[in-house]
């Protein structure tokens, strides 16, 4: 993998992600930065995809269960050429193609709609275990949140793949450690997420999730598994890739004014300046 | 549309007709996938599971996530057709109906089973008299009550041509034959079952029975009763219902459902804008829950049988 290209790449969606933010005065920051990372490696190395032709059967698909953090995915389609940059910008306004959560009918690009918590990757176990039936190679990859595995239809989905072995799917459970009230811990403890996964039969990892090396070697050693659902936790923090959204404590939905208003337009001066300067090298 | 009336009785049960249809639909279009929540021996397709192991998958008792998963598989090309228990098929999974179904047009198909009285013996806990108030209100959503076998069958295949969320509420037990196997229906058109020129009863799945049944008890003291087969719940026959209602003494609808919502409603919805019509009288369940027991004593309890129609109407008349 080039790292730098993928960093960079990282740097990028979540500049856009924060330019969408900015511009509608509120949104989404905390979950979206904590998956930018991911997203980077997915879409900048691991899936096979054609942003011309994002209907093409033979794309793998991608899952955003934890939908509300649709902005981080529409910065990473955008810049991947699904929709133009422009589009960006509309995120929420009155009768967008951008809604907060991803909509399969608005968005080209989005493969499954998603938002009500836990559906997700009921919807991704289908489309895996659609593909298994028919023997086809398209894989799927799925992100659901900590807070999200609340749901108890997480719980459905992951042992139905693990039953199936859909090793065509690959869950990433984004544990940023916070839902929208507070910490996981305080509200509905998660304990070991990866003993969880491997006791429900799971092949499973644990890797520093703002990390792209990481994130891509994961992937890489369980690619080899094809008897197995498989799943990466990925260790993040909330807001990631910013030093005061990471510290802001309700950073779920941020309402930009004063000092997180100022936050987000240095972050923006700053990842601006990054990526240009990357960009001249 | 093309209807034939049933001349001799030959009844199956749906369940039986469910399994056989399941079948055919599986051999002639290869997107067909079955899927039940550890009820396949109560819904009579664990000899499809048998035959067809490829194309069946038991999503054990996680109904949500059958929905979910089913829809997802809907989204690469398949036809999944999920059964369970009516309540389950629908209050229990409403939020997925709503998202992972019809919200993202979804092409899933639901046989919920056992609605209203039909749950006897299972009581209260497994009775479902709000499952049309649910669905009635999704958009997207195409809702089917057949009244006997043949519809049902017709019913199913009509499904699977549907691109869309389909939901078939029915028995699995027997039905009396109404239709001629031959028949067929059309979505979003009501039957004429009966014709007849005092009182009109819209009804729906084995209400329509009960209907005829007193039809033929009024015509005794000369009231003449026309009854309609409002099969197709959602979209619903408008045109029909209001043309049929000009000019009678007595609107009647009966369904084995909660007054709330249901076909009543949707009749009343339907004429409320055409004025000058005679009273309606709503036969269903009067917001109540079940309790255990047989059909028959279900039936009487919730005020469905014929007898209890027939001097509701008397009453009003």
């Amino acid at each position: 993998m080039e790292t730098e290209k993928i960093k960079r790449f990282a740097d990028l969606i979540r500049l856009e992600t924060a330019k969408m933010l900015s511009k509608r005065g509120f949104g989404h920051l905390g979950g979206s930065f904590s998956i930018v990372e991911t997203l980077a490696v997915l879409y900048g190395q691991v899936m096979k995809i054609d942003p011309k032709n994002p209907a093409w059967p033979d794309r793998d698909w991608f899952v955003l269960s934890k939908g509300h953090a649709g902005p981080a995915l529409y910065a990473t389609l955008a810049l991947k050429g699904y929709v133009p940059l422009s589009m960006l910008d509309t995120l929420n306004e009155n009768g967008t193609l951008m809604p907060s959560h991803p909509d399969r009918l608005k968005t080209p690009g989005v493969d499954v709609t998603t938002g009500s918590l836990g559906q997700g990757i009921s919807l991704a176990t289908g489309v895996a275990m659609s593909f298994k039936l028919d023997k086809k190679p398209n894989r799927v990859f799925a992100i659901v949140g900590d807070g999200e595995a609340n749901e108890g239809q997480v719980w459905e989905a992951f042992q139905f793949a693990a039953h199936q072995k859909l090793s065509n799917l690959l869950v990433f459970i984004d544990e940023n450690h916070k839902q929208l009230d507070g910490l996981t811990k305080d509200i509905m403890n998660p304990f070991d997420l990866v003993m969880k996964m491997e006791a429900f039969g799971f092949a499973c990892l644990r890797v520093k999730g703002n990390d792209v090396d990481a994130i891509y070697e994961a992937i890489r050693q369980l690619d080899s598994i094809d008897d197995q659902a498989k799943c990466i936790v990925l260790d993040t923090v909330k807001g990631q890739g910013d030093e005061y959204f990471e510290n802001l404590f309700d950073n779920h939905h941020i309402r930009f004014s004063g000092d997180s208003k100022d936050a987000l337009t240095s972050l923006i001066q700053r990842l601006s300046e990054k990526v240009e300067s990357e960009g001249r090298q | 549309m093309n209807i034939r009336f049933a001349t001799v009785q030959t009844p199956k049960e749906i369940r039986a007709v469910y399994q056989e249809t399941l079948n055919e639909l599986i051999e002639s279009n290869s997107s067909i996938l079955v899927m039940d929540a550890d009820l396949a021996g109560a819904s009579g397709v664990a000899k499809v599971f048998k035959n067809h192991p490829d194309r069946c998958i038991n999503m054990g008792i996680s109904e949500a996530n059958m929905v979910s998963a089913a829809a997802g598989m809907s989204l690469t090309g398949k036809i999944p057709f999920i059964h369970t228990f009516a309540p389950f098929a629908t209050r229990r999974v409403f939020d997925q109906l709503y998202m992972s179904g019809v919200y993202q047009r979804a092409n899933l198909k639901i046989y919920g089973s056992d609605p209203g009285f039909w749950a006897a013996h299972n009581g209260g806990t497994h009775t479902s008299m709000e499952d049309l108030a649910m669905t009635r209100a999704l958009p997207n959503i195409t809702i089917f009550a057949p009244s006997d076998a043949t519809q049902f069958k017709w019913c199913m295949k009509e499904a699977a041509a549907i691109d869309g969320v389909v939901y078939i509420r029915a028995t699995r037990k027997v039905l009396p034959d109404i239709y001629d196997p031959s028949s067929e229906f059309e979505t979003g058109k009501a039957i004429v079952v009966a014709p007849g020129s005092d009182i009109v009863i819209y009804a729906i799945g084995e209400m329509v029975n009960e209907a005829l049944n007193v039809r033929t008890s009024l015509a005794t003291r000369g009231i003449s009763v026309e009854v309609v087969d409002c099969f197709s719940v959602k979209p619903l026959d408008e045109a029909l219902i209001r043309s049929e209602a000009v000019g009678k003494k007595l609107i009647v609808t009966a369904e084995n459902h909660n007054k709330i919502n249901g076909l009543g409603c949707a009749v009343a919805h339907a004429l409320s804008e055409v004025g000058n019509l005679a009273k309606q009288l709503t036969i269903a369940v009067d917001d109540r829950f079940g309790e255990v027991g047989t059909t028959d004593y279900l039936m009487d309890k919730f005020e469905l049988t014929s007898r209890q129609i027939e001097e509701k109407i008397l009453r009003i008349m």
